[in-house]
């Protein structure tokens, strides 16, 4: 307090105020007496101590009840309230030893797994660089730079188009980068089998159009060079089966390409479904809904693309249906069944791994699919409304999928249960049913309202995020473009690498490794299967075949 | 500092009102701070990052760095448990009711209910330049200049011991 406030505060005794009907002591003063602590005086003093005291008693009250509500809650679901999700760590050793990697198909996807890997051009990171400066909520630079160090050698590329393979030479020599370890030039090869053949790579990254998978992935085993592999593991079910095979054979490190593995969120939600919070699930609907051109696959052509500087003849060599060439064919590869499978290997394949993950749901049983091309009509024959319903009666289950193009509605991923429903995003959110048998008592006392969250789960809650596109909006409500590991954000594709590098150094499995590649990569098949046989297709487990 | 003097004379009716508004905003702010104390997983990031108006780069950027952003809610948290406490109980309710303005100015200048502007944070009513959080900082302003904690409150306390020396 400054001296001229203190020598405001003058005694009530000097205050001209005591028209106030409250009565001071003032009477004691004016028979000479030194102020005194009457009662009246204490009280004025001391009146809103009980005030004070009614809040404190107030909010005892309220945490108490809100704690025991949690402690009743926690003990009937067995699980504690700050019971994080498990996270396995995916390399336990600092990097010891360096490894050459080699990148086929540095497109669009190639280009942000390799980013994953820690190599991304200069071009892309000037241009995020300035993104962070001009708006502050975009972490995209900030959360790469932050990214682990795997301790990887850039030394080979292969791109059948220039401007790709002249980029990702760019992306060897580029010092910023997690680390900021400087490296020698890469090699640009013409084709994969040089690559894995110039003896320069101990892992490649395998992201061409899903028709070239299940080539270079199997090349690649024959020479014991470890694979990350993009999603859909292939195009049919046929190179399903030979790649699986081959990669069981030559044993090397494979991972395919889903980083929702990698996901906080669905380590939780998995969590949950083991401690049987959500009762006997018999639905589980996925979906997909995107309103954007680029969500349907409408990529930009790049300018420079022409049969000059794009090597069609190699593209094409995996068609089944070779044509003439077609800038739009391959950059909107994903609109025709030559390259890949749509919806199906597309998205699906994204939905149907996060409920693999949390459930182990496996092989269905069978699958009914239906669609149409209903409103891009821009020459593409695949399905962009597209329906599924997969059986698993042995699981006593059904599960959904749903999607459209056209509209951009948020559906979430649902898990149905008898006793609670599930929605899992990037966060969980976990709701009582109301005639749960289970919770039947404790909604009955009022400790559960069905009305509310029974259990919420956001990882990562102490901090800001900011996506920019609608498809970019899409992918981050389902936790494919960022997660967090105590409380960092991290983009969940560099876990996922991290985790097979780590495999390949340290021994171990992938999360997503061969024998859910092959689930995956059935299931899917088993939609396309259908809609394109116009017909129910079910999976024989003796024969392993789709009929 | 709001030299609110101390000499206004206040009727009987306009003592109780102004201690009742000090004590209700005072419970408010203290109980916002408390709320966010036992709330482990609080933080000021949502509300920042759904700043809009002249000075939302500001107010986002204060939630983009993770140790400004601790500080920022460390802050927010003590400074609402103080202010309340002091304006609760009577004591140094002036340097109270001060930071207590700036602390509104600064909610309301985050999200202010501007023409153009729809904000993402859910309200209870429709706003039109003037919501709750305004209302609430003119309030503190005239807490500020109408003091009563030497009349009510733990101050008069402080005020015996000066007339005692």
């Amino acid at each position: 307090m400054s001296e001229d406030q203190t020598d405001e505060m003058k005694s009530p005794e000097e205050f001209p105020e005591e028209n106030t009907s409250i009565e001071s002591s003032s009477s004691d003063d004016q028979l000479g007496r030194r102020p005194g602590w009457g009662r009246r005086e204490l009280f004025r003093a001391l009146a809103s101590v009980p005030v004070f005291g009614a809040l404190a008693y107030g909010v005892w009250r309220k945490t108490s009840s809100g704690d025991e509500k949690r402690r009743k809650i926690f003990e009937e679901l067995g699980v504690t309230g700050d019971a994080p999700a498990v996270i396995p760590e995916a390399i336990s050793n600092p990097p010891s030893e360096k490894l050459r990697l080699g990148v086929v198909g540095y497109g669009g996807r190639g280009q942000a797994v390799m980013r994953g890997a820690g190599f991304a051009p200069t071009e892309w990171t000037d241009r995020q660089a300035e993104a962070a400066r001009r708006n502050p909520r975009n972490q995209t630079f900030d959360t790469w730079m932050g990214q682990h160090d795997l301790n990887l050698e850039l030394t080979s590329v292969c791109d059948l188009f220039d401007v790709y393979a002249e980029r990702g030479l760019s992306a060897s020599t580029n010092s910023t980068r997690p680390g900021n370890r400087e490296q020698q030039l890469a090699k640009r090869y013409r084709t994969y089998e040089e690559l894995l053949d110039s003896g320069n790579v101990d892992l490649i990254i395998c992201a061409t159009p899903d028709h070239w998978h299940s080539r270079v992935t199997m090349a690649a085993a024959e020479r014991g060079i470890h694979v990350y592999c993009e999603k859909c593991l292939t195009r049919t079910e046929q190179e399903a089966h030979e790649v699986i095979a081959a990669i069981r054979e030559a044993g090397i490190v494979f991972q395919l390409g889903h980083q929702n593995r990698q996901n906080e969120a669905h380590m939780k939600a998995k969590e949950i479904c083991e401690k049987n919070i959500l009762g006997p699930i018999t639905l589980v609907e996925t979906t997909t809904n995107r309103n954007d051109p680029v969500g349907a696959w409408v990529y930009a052509i790049h300018p420079e693309a022409n049969p000059q500087t794009i090597d069609w003849a190699q593209y094409e060599a995996a068609s089944p249906n070779p044509t003439d060439f077609s800038a739009e064919r391959f950059f909107r590869w994903r609109c025709w069944f030559d390259y890949g499978t749509g919806l199906a290997g597309d998205l699906l394949s994204h939905e149907y791994d996060a409920v693999n993950q949390i459930l182990d749901l496996g092989i269905p049983a069978s699958a009914v699919a239906s669609g149409g091309v209903y409103f891009y009509k821009d020459g593409r024959d695949v399905p962009d409304t597209f329906q599924v319903v997969y059986e698993y009666p042995e699981r006593n289950l059904t599960l959904i999928y749903s999607a459209t193009l056209s509209n951009g509605r948020g559906r979430g991923k649902v898990l149905m249960g008898h006793d609670a429903s599930m929605e899992v995003g990037n966060g969980v959110t976990v709701i009582a049913e109301g005639q749960s048998t289970r919770y039947e008592h404790l909604i009955d006392e009022r400790v559960i309202d069905p009305s509310d969250p029974l259990l919420t789960y956001r990882p990562g809650f102490r901090g800001i995020d900011a996506v920019t596109t609608a498809t970019e909006q899409y992918f981050a409500s389902r936790g494919l473009l960022f997660t967090y590991r105590g409380g960092r954000r991290f983009d969940p594709t560099h876990l996922h690498v991290k985790e097979w590098v780590g495999a390949i150094r340290n021994g171990g499995t992938t999360s997503c490794n061969v024998d859910r590649a092959f689930e995956e990569a059935i299931t899917c098949h088993m939609a396309t299967e259908s809609y394109l046989r116009g017909r129910k297709v079910t999976w024989d487990p003796v024969t392993k075949m789709i009929v | 500092m709001g030299n609110g003097s101390t000499d206004t004379t206040y009727s009987r009716f306009q003592l109780t009102s102004l201690v009742a508004l000090r004590m209700l905003i005072g419970w408010h702010l203290l109980y916002e701070g408390i709320a966010k104390i036992l709330n482990p997983y609080w933080t000021s990031a949502g509300y920042l990052q759904a700043s809009q108006g002249p000075f939302a780069d500001w107010f986002v950027g204060l939630a983009t760095n993770p140790a400004r952003l601790g500080l920022v809610d460390a802050l927010n948290k003590w400074g609402l448990i103080l202010i309340g406490a002091a304006l609760l109980l009577g004591s140094m309710t002036r340097l109270a009711a001060f930071f207590g303005t700036l602390l509104l100015l600064l909610y309301y200048l985050a999200n202010p209910p501007l023409l153009g502007l729809e904000s993402a944070i859910p309200a209870e009513g429709s706003y039109l330049f003037v919501n709750k959080v305004l209302i609430e900082m003119i309030a503190m302003l005239v807490l500020l200049f109408f003091p009563t904690s030497h009349l009510i409150g733990l101050d008069r306390l402080k005020l015996r011991e000066h007339s005692n020396e």
